[in-house]
């Protein structure tokens, strides 16, 4: 009985845990790749967007960027209907920040030959980063990268204070239902972060090995 | 976004000198402090007696159990019932420890001795008195529902069913409105925050003890208002650790003592009275096993 229900409200919370991983990784994915190409670009007020973006952004508390996210935004009229977008919001602002520092020493990485070859050929900036060095720069950051989305898995866990019934949200419910069982409890709901970041440091590895470029 | 921030400080700003507002004037009457008195050797009384007590009790809720900003030593009805059992051990109240509990650690700290009694807005449940002792009632109060002023779609727990409601996660409050009325729950860290939420359109209700809800109704009347009836029953107990039939007796006994002689009462209308509660009939307590 105990048992059964541990599973079920774990899986529920971590049903949550996931989308909401998920949704954050991809625009915290997508914004950081942005962020990074703006801050190798030729254009200054692109580098000193990007500059501000990563300064703010990655020496901001996550629980400030939630609440401005969570009690800010409504208050403005924004996204009043709905906890999961905000939360999104809150986590992929910040995780961007971490993505593009990872892809610019990843960029970095790349040495400036291959750029010049590529513009010596014609190519726009945008055909240079796109073609010839982003896919060079992703291959060497592949590991921390990994790092950055497995802290982001774990940051997720901040939500439960912001209107999301996540996993760690159902963890309290546990804890308030089955007082006795808090190892257990623990156990549970470690295992299942433990599978999360298991999938991801697995698909990083198994990414690297594929990839990898003998220099 | 830097208007957003702006406004998010200025609405907790606000909600702060609010609650600091709501805190004033709680003090509650003056305690009889016991000049030594006798105990059994070896009771946990005549140990407490001794060495002096450490209470567990919550920081975040007006009127029951709340630290000011700013201030020493929290204050509340929860807060004048431990003072009243210290005294009875002969403790004076400034010199009692003051430990905050939030709701998942209090178990932990009565196992573990961090605490020697909880007085934290603790319902008595048949699950915690597996693990824990819990004497009381000392008092008995029941779930309602804050809502927007200008709302009338919802009157009463029935109305829940696919609403946002935010309550505090790991209570029990969120656990009725999610699995008996259909709710969707809205967990948030303290009852401020939910109202916040409240107050911005973002949740349709706010769910607790009747008594907390009308705390946060009287700070912004023109915005919220309390619906409905008590839906549930919460009846808060005096947590100490698991067995100690003899002090689980005095802690009885005491409260018993206290309801007789309207200290109890006293105790309930310098605390939540303030903030306009009806001084119900006094509960009837468990037995101690």
């Amino acid at each position: 009985m105990y048992f059964s229900e541990l599973v079920s409200r774990l899986a529920d919370g971590f049903l949550i845990t996931v989308q909401l991983l998920g949704w954050s990784g991809l625009f915290a994915a997508l914004i950081g790749t942005v962020l990074a190409g703006m801050r190798v670009s030729p254009i200054t007020p692109f580098r000193a967007v990007g500059t501000v973006y990563v300064n703010t952004f990655r020496n901001t508390p996550l629980v400030v960027l939630f609440l401005i996210a969570v009690v800010g935004l409504p208050a403005l009229g924004i996204l009043q209907d709905s906890f999961f977008w905000r939360a999104v919001i809150a986590l992929s602002t910040y995780t961007a920040a971490f993505v593009c520092e990872c892809l610019r020493s990843g960029i970095n990485t790349v040495q400036p030959g291959q750029a010049e070859a590529a513009r010596s050929v014609g190519m726009t900036f945008g055909q240079t980063l796109a073609i010839v060095v982003l896919p060079q720069a992703f291959r060497a950051v592949i590991p921390p990268l990994a790092s950055v989305f497995i802290a982001l898995t774990k940051n997720t866990s901040v939500a439960a204070a912001f209107g999301i019934t996540e996993a760690t949200y159902q963890l309290s419910n546990l804890i308030r239902d089955f007082p006795g069982s808090l190892v257990t409890n623990f156990i549970g709901i470690s295992i299942g972060y433990i599978l999360i970041v298991a999938v991801i440091s697995g698909t990083a590895s198994l990414l690297e090995r594929r990839v990898a470029v003998a220099r | 976004m830097r208007f957003g921030r702006t406004k998010a400080l200025c609405a907790a700003t606000m909600l702060a000198l609010a609650l600091g507002a709501c805190g004033e004037d709680t003090e509650g009457g003056d305690v009889e402090v016991e000049d030594s008195p006798e105990f059994p050797a070896g009771s946990t009384m005549a140990e407490l007696g001794e060495e002096g007590v450490t209470i567990g009790v919550k920081f975040d809720q007006p009127g029951i159990g709340f630290l000011e900003p700013g201030a020493d030593d929290p204050s509340g009805f929860d807060i004048e019932m431990a003072k009243i059992i210290a005294a009875e051990l002969g403790i004076a109240p400034e010199d009692i420890e003051w430990k905050e509990t939030v709701s998942d650690n209090r178990e932990p700290f009565l196992e573990n001795d961090t605490v020697d009694m909880v007085l934290a807005s603790y319902s008595i449940t048949d699950e915690r008195r597996n693990i824990v002792g819990q004497a009381g009632p000392y008092y008995v109060t029941g779930q309602q529902l804050l809502v927007a002023a200008d709302d009338d779609s919802i009157s009463g727990p029935e109305d829940l069913e696919g609403k946002k409601v935010c309550s505090v996660t790991g209570s029990t409050s969120i656990q009725t409105v999610e699995e008996k009325y259909g709710a969707d729950p809205i967990p948030f860290d303290t009852y401020s925050d939910c109202v916040t939420q409240l107050q911005n359109g973002s949740v349709d209700a706010v769910t607790t003890d009747g008594a907390i809800l009308l705390g946060y109704a009287a700070q912004d009347p023109e915005n919220l208002k309390v619906v409905g009836e008590e839906f549930s029953e919460e009846r808060y107990g005096v947590g100490y650790s698991k067995g100690d039939t003899e002090f689980c007796e005095f802690l009885t006994d005491t409260i018993e003592a206290s309801i007789e002689d309207g200290t109890w009462e006293e105790a309930f209308q310098a605390t939540l009275g303030e903030a306009g509660v009806e001084t119900p009939e006094p509960p009837d307590l468990d037995p101690c096993v």
